[in-house]
C-alpha cells in the first residue's frame, strides 16, 4: 500500500454552490484561451463558465459516483469531437486533454477528494495553498523540462524550419521526416565532428580519472600538509570561468606549440575534468573503512594488491561516475576548443556552436536529440552507480 | 597500509612486551624496536605524509602545468608591454630625457633614433604591429605608422650616403663595415652606429643573408654621421678612412629628419604621438588595466576616458546586474522545487529529481539551442501565443538577442546548480520542527519564516554563490541568445582575443574577472567548503 492510497479525511459530497462556482471559474479560465483563439475572448469566458458549471452539477448531483466512468469517458469524447471541429487534429488532441482534465476535476472537487490525503484540521486557506504550491512547483518543473522536450519533435521536421509547421501540428506524416538525422549521419562535417569528439573525450577522461583517483586517495588520508590549498588548486578548473581558462591556455599553449594540436585539446579537457573526478571519488572515500586495507595488509597483501583487490572495487562506482562527468565535460566543452582547437579538430559542440551562430540547418536539432539520448543514458548509469555505491558502503538500504 | 615486511619480523626481534618492560624501567617511552616512541611515531607520520604527497604529486604537477601556468601567463600578459622598447630601443632611450610637458617637439637626435628604429622595424615588418599597439592608446597611430613605414625607406638621407662614398668609395662596400665593427675600439668610439649595425646584421643573419654581401643602407650612414658629429668623438688611432670622414663631416650637407617625418605625415608634429611613445616605453605598464576600467594613461598621468568611449564600466555593471538577476531568479524558482523535493516521500521525490537532473546532464549547447528555438520571433512560444490569439501576428514578442533572452536561458541552465545544494540542506531539516512551531501557535507563515527559512539559508548561500560564480563568466549562452545588449564581459574578452587582437586588454579584463571570481570562490570555501560540493 503506497502512501497515495491512504485516505485521511473522509470524502463526502460538497455543497453545489462551492463546486459549481469553482468549476465555472476554471471553465472561464480555459474558455479565455479557446475564445481568444476563435476570435472572441469574452464569449469564450462566458461559455466556458456556464458549460463547466452545468457539467459539474450534472456529474455530482444527477449522475453521482456510480456513473463516474461513463461520464468521464463521455466528456473526453465530447471535447475531442468539438475540438476537432474547431481546430482539426491538434484541436482534437487538446480537446481530449481538456475533457480528461475536467472530468477528473469536477469529481475531485464535488466529492471532497482533494482533502483525502490531507490532515482533517487544515483550514480551507491552507488546503488552497497546498495545491497552489504544487501548481507553482509543477510550472517550474515544466520550465525545466520543456526546452529539452521541444527539441525532440522538431528534429523530425520535414522542413528547414526551427519551429512547428502546420503539417506537423496536423500530425500529417508528410510533415515529419528523418532527413536531418540522415544529414547528421552522412554529412562529413558532422561525422568528422563526432569522430573528433569521440577521439578526444575518452583520452582526456582516462588522464583525468587515473591522475584524479590517485590524488583523491592521497587527499583522503589524514595528515596531508596544505590539504585545503591543494584541494582549492585542484577544484579551480571548475570555478575559473571557461573564457579565462581558454584565454590563458591559448597564450600559453601557443608558446609551447600545442595550439591546434590533438594533444593540446586533450590536455586542456583532461584538466577541466579533474575537479569532477576529485569531487566524486573523495565523496566515495568519505565512507571508506580504512580497517579493510589494514586487514588486507595484515594478511600479506602488498599495497598494489590491496589497492586493486580491496580499495578499487569499493570506490569503483565513484570513479566511474567521476569518469562520466569528466567525459561529458570534454564531450560538451566548446570554449576551450574554439581557442585551442583548429579547423581540422572541430568537435561536435564546436560544430553546433558555429551552426547556431550562423543558423545553418535544423541538423543541429537532430544532433541535440542524439545528445539528449546520450545524457539520459549517462544519467541512468550514474544514478545506478550512486545507489550501488551507497549500498556497498552500507549507507542506505535502498 | 603497513608494508608486508613488518609482518615478517624474525622471532628473536624485540616484541611490544620488551618495549613495555623498557618503559617501566626508566627513561623515555620506547617503541617495540627500541627507538624512543616519540621519534618512531614522528617517523611513521612523516612516511605517511610522504606517501600521501607522492599520490597527489602527479596530478598537482599536471594541474600546475596545464592550468595554473596558462592563467599565470595571462596575468603576466595583462601588464607586459615590451613591444615599444623592443621595436624602438634607440627612440625610447632618447625620449627618457625628454620633458614631455613642455609641448615642444623632441630634439633632432630623437628623430634620428626614430628614423633608424623605424627603418629596421619596417624591414622586419614590425612597425604595423607597433602601430596597432599604440593605436589602443592614441587613435590614428596605426595609420600613421603604416604611412610612415612606406615613406621611411625613401627619406632624403641618401645625402649622407653620397657624401661618404664621395670621400671614399669603399664605404659603399659592406665588407668594410663588417671589418670595421670587428674591432672593439671602433664600436666604443661610434656607439650608435655599432648598435645599429649589430641590429641590422642580426636581422640579415636571421633571414639567412650574409651582411657582408648586402648593400649598405642609408640609415647606417645617417647613424655614422650622427656619431661623427657628436661632441667629444675621438677617432684618433682608428683607420684612415674614419679619420678622413671625421675631418670632413662638419662641412657635410645635412638633412633635417623632423622635416622628413613631417613630409611623411604631419601628425608627427603633434607632440601627442611622441608623448604616447614615451608613456608606453616601460616594459611593464598599467595601461591595459586602466583601459579595462575606462581610464587611460597619458603623459599627464591617469585620466578618465571621454564619456562616449566608456564601455567597460557599462559592461562590468551589466555583467554584475545580469548575474544578480539570474541568481535571484534561480533562488525564487529553485526554493519551492527544493522544498517539495525534500518534503515529498522518497519515491516521488526521486522521480521528480530526474526532471532536475536531466537538464543538468544535458549538453549546454542543446539547452541553448532549445532556447533559441523557443524564444525566437518565429519560435515555439511566439507561435503558441499567436495561435491562442494573445499576440497579434505582426506584433510578435522580441524575446531573443536581448537581456531577456540571456536571463531566461541562463536561469534555466543554472537552475539545477541552485536546486541541488538547497535540496541537500533542506533534507537535513527535520519536518517535526515545523509541526512543533505550529503546535505552539505559530501561523503557517511564522512557522516557515522563523523556523524553517533560517535553517535553509546555508543552502541558499551555497547555491547563490555557485550560480553567481558560474554566471558571471558565462560565454556560450550570451553569445548565442544575447545579441548586443545581453552580452557579458566574457564576450568582450573573446572579441579582443579573436577579432581586435588586443590581447593585453583581453588579459587585463580577464584578470579583473578572475579576481572577482576568486574572491567569491574564497567566500564559498569559507562558507560551504570546497570538499562539500556535491554533484547529482
Amino acid at each position: 500500500m503506497t502512501s497515495s492510497d491512504i485516505v485521511i479525511t473522509a470524502t463526502e459530497k460538497k455543497p453545489v454552490s462551492f463546486y459549481a462556482s469553482v468549476a465555472a471559474a476554471a471553465g472561464a479560465f480555459a474558455g479565455i484561451f479557446v475564445g481568444a483563439a476563435q476570435g472572441s475572448t469574452l464569449l469564450g469566458l462566458i461559455c466556458g463558465a456556464i458549460l463547466m458549471a452545468i457539467v459539474a452539477y450534472v456529474a455530482v448531483e444527477v449522475l453521482g459516483r456510480e456513473q463516474e466512468k461513463p461520464l468521464r469517458w463521455g466528456l473526453v469524447i465530447l471535447f475531442a469531437v468539438v475540438g476537432f471541429l474547431f481546430g482539426g487534429t491538434p484541436g482534437g488532441v487538446i480537446g481530449a486533454l481538456f475533457g480528461w482534465f475536467f472530468g477528473w476535476f469536477v469529481y475531485w472537487l464535488g466529492f471532497n477528494r482533494y482533502r483525502a490525503h490531507l490532515v482533517p484540521y487544515l483550514t480551507p486557506g491552507q488546503v488552497f495553498w497546498h495545491y497552489a504550491f504544487r501548481v507553482i512547483c509543477g510550472a517550474i518543473f515544466v520550465f525545466l523540462i520543456t526546452p529539452i522536450l521541444v527539441v525532440m519533435p522538431l528534429s523530425f521536421n520535414a522542413e528547414n524550419f526551427f519551429t512547428f509547421t502546420p503539417e506537423m501540428l496536423r500530425f500529417d506524416p508528410e510533415g515529419y521526416s528523418l532527413r536531418h538525422y540522415r544529414d547528421f549521419l552522412t554529412n562529413t562535417e558532422w561525422t568528422n565532428a563526432v569522430k573528433n569528439s569521440l577521439m578526444i573525450a575518452p583520452v582526456a577522461t582516462l588522464i583525468s580519472v587515473s591522475l584524479g583517483t590517485l590524488a583523491a586517495i592521497g587527499l583522503s588520508q589524514s595528515h596531508v600538509p596544505a590539504k585545503r590549498a591543494i584541494m582549492a588548486i585542484m577544484i579551480s578548473p571548475m570555478i575559473v570561468p571557461l573564457i579565462i581558462s581558454a584565454t590563458g591556455m591559448y597564450f600559453f599553449y601557443s608558446k609551447i606549440g600545442l595550439v591546434g594540436t590533438y594533444w593540446g585539446i586533450v590536455l586542456a579537457h583532461a584538466v577541466l575534468g579533474i575537479p569532477f573526478v576529485i569531487i566524486t571519488v573523495t565523496a566515495t572515500l568519505v565512507g571508506f573503512d580504512k580497517s579493510l586495507t589494514r586487514a588486507a595488509a595484515n594478511m600479506g597483501a602488498d599495497p598494489v594488491t590491496t589497492f586493486f583487490r580491496v580499495q578499487m572495487p569499493l570506490i569503483l562506482p565513484g570513479v566511474i561516475s567521476g569518469g562520466l562527468f569528466a567525459f561529458i565535460t570534454s564531450f560538451d566543452e566548446v570554449v576551450v576548443v574554439l581557442f585551442v582547437g583548429s579547423a581540422e579538430l572541430q568537435t561536435l559542440p564546436w560544430q553546433m556552436f558555429t551552426g547556431l551562430r550562423e543558423q545553418i540547418s535544423p541538423t543541429i536539432l537532430a544532433a541535440a536529440t542524439v545528445l539528449v539520448a546520450i545524457s539520459i543514458a549517462l544519467l541512468t548509469v550514474v544514478e545506478l552507480l550512486r545507489r550501488r555505491s551507497e549500498r556497498l558502503r552500507g549507507m542506505s538500504p535502498g | 597500509m603497513t608494508s608486508t615486511t613488518d609482518t615478517n619480523v624474525p622471532l628473536e626481534g624485540p616484541t611490544p612486551d620488551d618495549g613495555l618492560r623498557a618503559a617501566e624501567q626508566s627513561g623515555p617511552m620506547l617503541a617495540a624496536d627500541g627507538t624512543p616512541l616519540k621519534r618512531s611515531l614522528a617517523k611513521a607520520l612523516r612516511r605517511e605524509k610522504m606517501r600521501a604527497l607522492m599520490l597527489i604529486a602527479p596530478l598537482l604537477l599536471f594541474v600546475l602545468i596545464t592550468f595554473i601556468a596558462p592563467i599565470g601567463d595571462m596575468l603576466l600578459r595583462s601588464v607586459r608591454n615590451d613591444i615599444v622598447s623592443n621595436t624602438l630601443p634607440e627612440t625610447v632611450e632618447q625620449l627618457a630625457s625628454w620633458d614631455s610637458t613642455q609641448q615642444e617637439l623632441p630634439d633632432e637626435d630623437t628623430w634620428t633614433a626614430l628614423y633608424i628604429d623605424l627603418v629596421l622595424a619596417e624591414e622586419q615588418k614590425l612597425h604595423t604591429r607597433l602601430g596597432s599597439r599604440l593605436n589602443y592608446e592614441l587613435t590614428g597611430a596605426s595609420s600613421l605608422f603604416r604611412k610612415t613605414g612606406r615613406a621611411v625607406g625613401r627619406f632624403d638621407t641618401d645625402v649622407y650616403t653620397d657624401q661618404f662614398t664621395e670621400l671614399d668609395e669603399s664605404w659603399e662596400n659592406a665588407a668594410t663595415w663588417v671589418n670595421m665593427f670587428s674591432e672593439s675600439d671602433v664600436a666604443d668610439a661610434l656607439p650608435l652606429t655599432a648598435r645599429t649595425w649589430e641590429r641590422w646584421a642580426d636581422y640579415l643573419e636571421s633571414e639567412g643573408d650574409v651582411p657582408a654581401e648586402e648593400d649598405v643602407e642609408d640609415f647606417l650612414f645617417t647613424a655614422l654621421y650622427k656619431d661623427l658629429t657628436r661632441e667629444g668623438v675621438d677617432v684618433s688611432g682608428l683607420s684612415d678612412r674614419l679619420q678622413q670622414a671625421a675631418a670632413a663631416v662638419p662641412e657635410f650637407e645635412t638633412v633635417s629628419l623632423v622635416e622628413q617625418f613631417e613630409d611623411a605625415d604631419e601628425d608627427w608634429l603633434d607632440p601627442a604621438i611622441m608623448q604616447t611613445i614615451q608613456t608606453y616605453s616601460p616594459r611593464y605598464t598599467s595601461g591595459y588595466f586602466l583601459n579595462a576600467v575606462d581610464a587611460q594613461l597619458t603623459a599627464d598621468g591617469v585620466s578618465a576616458r571621454p564619456e562616449n568611449e566608456r564601455i567597460y564600466g557599462i559592461l562590468f555593471k551589466r555583467t554584475i546586474f545580469m548575474s544578480l538577476t539570474i541568481t535571484l531568479s534561480c533562488i525564487i524558482l529553485g526554493y519551492p522545487v527544493a522544498w517539495i523535493l525534500a518534503n515529498l516521500p522518497t519515491r516521488s521525490a526521486n522521480l521528480l529529481m530526474i526532471l532536475v537532473l536531466l537538464p543538468f546532464w544535458t549538453s549546454l549547447l542543446v539547452r541553448t539551442s532549445a532556447w533559441k528555438v523557443m524564444l525566437q520571433q518565429q519560435g515555439v512560444i511566439n507561435d503558441t501565443l499567436v495561435w491562442l490569439g494573445l499576440v497579434a501576428d505582426d506584433a510578435r514578442l522580441v524575446m531573443i538577442n536581448n537581456q531577456f533572452g540571456t536571463i531566461v536561458a541562463m536561469t534555466h541552465i543554472l537552475l539545477p546548480f541552485m536546486i541541488l545544494p538547497m535540496y541537500s540542506v533542506m533534507q537535513t531539516i527535520p519536518p517535526s520542527y515545523l509541526r512543533a512551531a505550529k503546535s505552539l501557535g505559530a501561523t503557517n507563515w511564522t512557522a516557515f519564516w522563523r523556523v524553517y527559512f533560517p535553517q535553509s539559508v546555508p543552502g541558499i548561500g551555497a547555491g547563490s554563490i555557485l550560480v553567481f560564480i558560474l554566471s558571471i563568466g558565462y560565454y556560450i549562452t550570451p553569445e548565442i541568445v544575447g545579441g548586443t545588449t545581453g552580452t557579458f564581459i566574457s564576450n568582450r574578452i573573446a572579441y579582443h582575443i579573436s577579432s581586435s587582437l588586443n590581447w593585453g586588454l583581453a588579459a587585463a579584463l580577464g584578470t579583473i574577472l578572475l579576481a572577482v571570481v576568486l574572491i567569491l570562490y574564497w567566500a564559498y570555501d569559507k562558507i560551504v567548503g570546497i570538499d562539500n560540493v556535491k554533484l547529482g
